[in-house]
């Protein structure tokens, strides 16, 4: 592997590393929070996924990196202008829909993704993909359901699914752009080219939501920045928590 | 027959039963206060692991380690796992779920006083695992053997899944022990806070406790509350000394005769200073709780009425 | 404060293949297809299933303690179906 190639691949590893550790995190905020007992078991297990994809896309970087940096030390020791997640993952909890409707948009976003990067000529990255892709699909078996459920349910729950879907819409574009980081992994056959799944995200979302009797936003604003570290006011807090206790106390073994 | 004689044909039979080893089923015929008894303290069992998350949920958030956050997470969500199989064992009696939460909610059911300790650093995830999920386990290994058969089942699952538990807390006080003056510091601050609430765990002395006698005799209960945490009591002590930490019991002392540890005594007045309401946290988890189920509400009526669309549609095209 | 939204459903897990469907407790849920999704959850966290059933436990048609002794005594004086029934030479073992 060449320098240039390499370097580009550990920032891809380390890339989809902060949107699973991002999301993780905010998942796991739902815990004793849920609607019901059976619901906050169910959705522990959606932060487990990705907490276990953090650690494997982070291992992957670390071996990469060979500079001694661990899992923990790109989890904990980079602050948000070095996090490289895209925006949509630090959005904050919010209500119940507003969280279903999020995984609704990233699920079947890595529903597109997953098996494309399993085919990937990095082995490490398809490795991972494969094991994170039968996740996904059962991620999204249940925030498909659960968007029908609250998008045709009450006059309320439809009221907040809309109102979660016209908020987070504008953070979907950044999923399908490309930099020149990913171009070149993408020529090579290492990364996916997601600006070739937008279509297909547009349509298979656009079905679920319209079968939700929810009304599919307007593409008129777009916030972008996720990759270069150029995030919103909520990824500083999220990460402030997350470090606290690792930074506190530098270079111990937990 | 009268109906009188016909209670106490009953009443024998249900006690041969219990003599002879056999598990009570849903459908048996159960004395009203065993019945009653029965969901008493399954309903409390349950309401003990769904709060129970609380202090360790606190932490989840700010756990300094990847592979600790996964695991932390998968103990939490096990105790809510844990919840809903006792709620499950409680329903065969006859009681609905939104019942019991209703009692949890207005005061009127109970749960472990050891969740109003509040949770202050990252060891008391170590010592809540190692030390109440110890005097839990220790708990839930007798009651493996209780008389109702569907909390007994309950109690096999959960013990099987629960070995881990204690395990993944003396594992983080062992790598405190082991890392700086600091950490081992924090350690022993978290041991010396949640011993005697561990050991408080097991209730009043078999003298003082309200409702031991008959749960013994209906052999919903086991071993007497005295007996159990004498046996938690011996058990950790090599534990304590194993990671070098201070124990918190002063006067702890093998006793050859008894085969033992001799202990210092448990101040009850914190005991029930702390069942009464003067815990840091008793407030706060119940709060929680409220707030959680409160804001739950519009999506279990949406859920309802997803449902009901969906039945109506049925029924049109049918 | 009846919530009433959610249905009570029992949960059976075939723990392997080879093995009957064994009830392992219950859970609350909107519909089947949700009640198989939270029994997957709930139930079988460390892989102890290979298959599920999900059955309403109002539709659970279950006999009475009460009929016991009409229902099952009748077959206790039966011993002849139980192979204990029949002492064989040593000679002949393991039939």
């Amino acid at each position: 592997m060449s320098d240039t190639i390499k370097d580009a691949t550990l920032e891809y590893a380390v890339r989809l590393g902060d949107d699973a550790n991002v999301l993780g995190h905010r998942i796991s905020e739902w815990v004793s929070h849920g609607p019901f007992l059976e619901e906050d078991i169910a959705y522990a297990n959606v932060a487990l996924d990705y907490i276990g994809r953090a650690r494997m896309f982070y291992g992957y970087a670390s071996e990469l990196a060979d500079d001694g940096r661990t899992e923990d030390d790109f989890a904990y020791m980079r602050d948000d202008r070095q996090y490289h997640n895209l925006l949509l993952m630090e959005m904050p909890r919010g209500d119940f829909a507003y969280s279903q409707v999020r995984q609704l948009l990233i699920d079947v976003y890595y529903n597109l993704l997953l098996p494309k990067l399993a085919e990937s000529r990095d082995d490490t990255l398809a490795a991972i993909a494969a094991k994170a892709i039968k996740e996904s699909r059962y991620h999204l078996r249940r925030s498909r359901d659960w968007v029908l459920r609250l998008g045709d349910g009450t006059e309320e729950s439809h009221r907040r699914t809309q109102a979660a879907l016209d908020s987070l819409w504008g953070y979907t574009h950044e999923m399908f752009e490309m930099d020149e980081t990913e171009r070149l992994l993408a020529d090579k056959g290492i990364a996916v080219d997601t600006t070739r799944l937008r279509d297909e995200w547009h349509r298979q979302v656009s079905s679920i939501l319209t079968e939700a009797t929810l009304s599919v936003p307007e593409d008129g604003w777009a916030v972008r920045g996720g990759r270069i570290g150029y995030h919103t006011e909520n990824l500083g807090h999220l990460l402030t928590e997350m470090q606290f206790v690792h930074r506190s106390y530098p270079g111990c073994q937990w | 027959m009268s109906s009188e004689q016909k209670l106490s044909l009953q009443e024998q039979q249900f006690m041969g039963k219990i003599n002879a080893e056999e598990k009570i089923e849903p459908k048996d015929w159960m004395p009203e206060k065993y019945r009653k008894n029965l969901i008493r303290q399954i309903s409390q069992h349950a309401h003990s692991e769904v709060i129970g998350m609380q202090p360790e949920g606190n932490f989840l958030t700010r756990a300094p380690s990847l592979r600790r956050k996964a695991i932390l997470l998968s103990k939490i969500q096990d105790e809510a796992g844990h919840g809903l199989y006792l709620y499950s064992a409680a329903e065969t009696l006859g009681i609905s779920r939104d019942e019991m939460i209703e009692a949890l909610q207005s005061g009127r059911a109970k749960y472990a006083s050891i969740f109003n300790y509040p949770a202050l650093t990252w060891a008391d995830m170590g010592a809540i695992g190692w030390l109440v999920d110890g005097a839990a386990i220790v708990n839930q290994v007798s009651l493996q053997r209780t008389s109702y058969g569907p909390y007994s089942r309950g109690m096999i699952r959960i013990c099987k899944e629960e070995s881990f538990h204690q395990r993944q807390g003396y594992d983080i006080m062992l790598s405190l022990v082991n890392g700086t003056q600091e950490q081992k510091a924090m350690a022993q601050d978290a041991l010396n806070r949640f011993y005697w609430p561990a050991l408080m765990m097991f209730g009043p002395h078999d003298s003082e406790s309200a409702h031991s006698a008959k749960s013994m005799e209906w052999k919903i209960k086991r071993e007497t509350n005295d007996d159990l945490r004498q046996k938690f009591i011996d058990q950790t002590a090599s534990q304590i000394e194993f990671l070098g930490l201070e124990h918190p019991d002063k006067e702890l002392k093998w006793s050859e005769e008894r085969g033992h540890y001799d202990s210092g005594e448990i101040d009850w007045e914190e005991f029930h200073s702390v069942i009464a309401g003067n815990g840091h946290c008793n407030r706060q988890r119940l709060e929680h709780h409220i707030k959680a189920h409160q804001e739950g509400a519009w999506v279990r009526e949406a859920l309802a009425a997803y449902n009901a669309k969906k039945q109506a549609k049925q029924a049109e095209a049918a | 404060m009846q919530d009433n939204a959610l249905e009570l459903f029992e949960v059976f897990i075939r723990s392997k293949r080879g093995l009957d469907h064994k009830h392992v407790g219950s859970l609350h849920s909107e519909d089947h297809e949700q009640a198989l999704e939270y029994a997957r959850d709930v139930y079988t966290r460390r892989s102890e299933g290979v298959s599920i059933w999900v059955v309403k436990s109002s539709d659970i048609c279950a006999s009475q303690e009460d009929d016991a002794e009409d229902f099952f005594d009748p077959n206790d004086d039966k011993p002849y179906r139980h192979a204990t029934y029949y002492e064989l030479p040593d000679a002949v073992n393991n039939m």
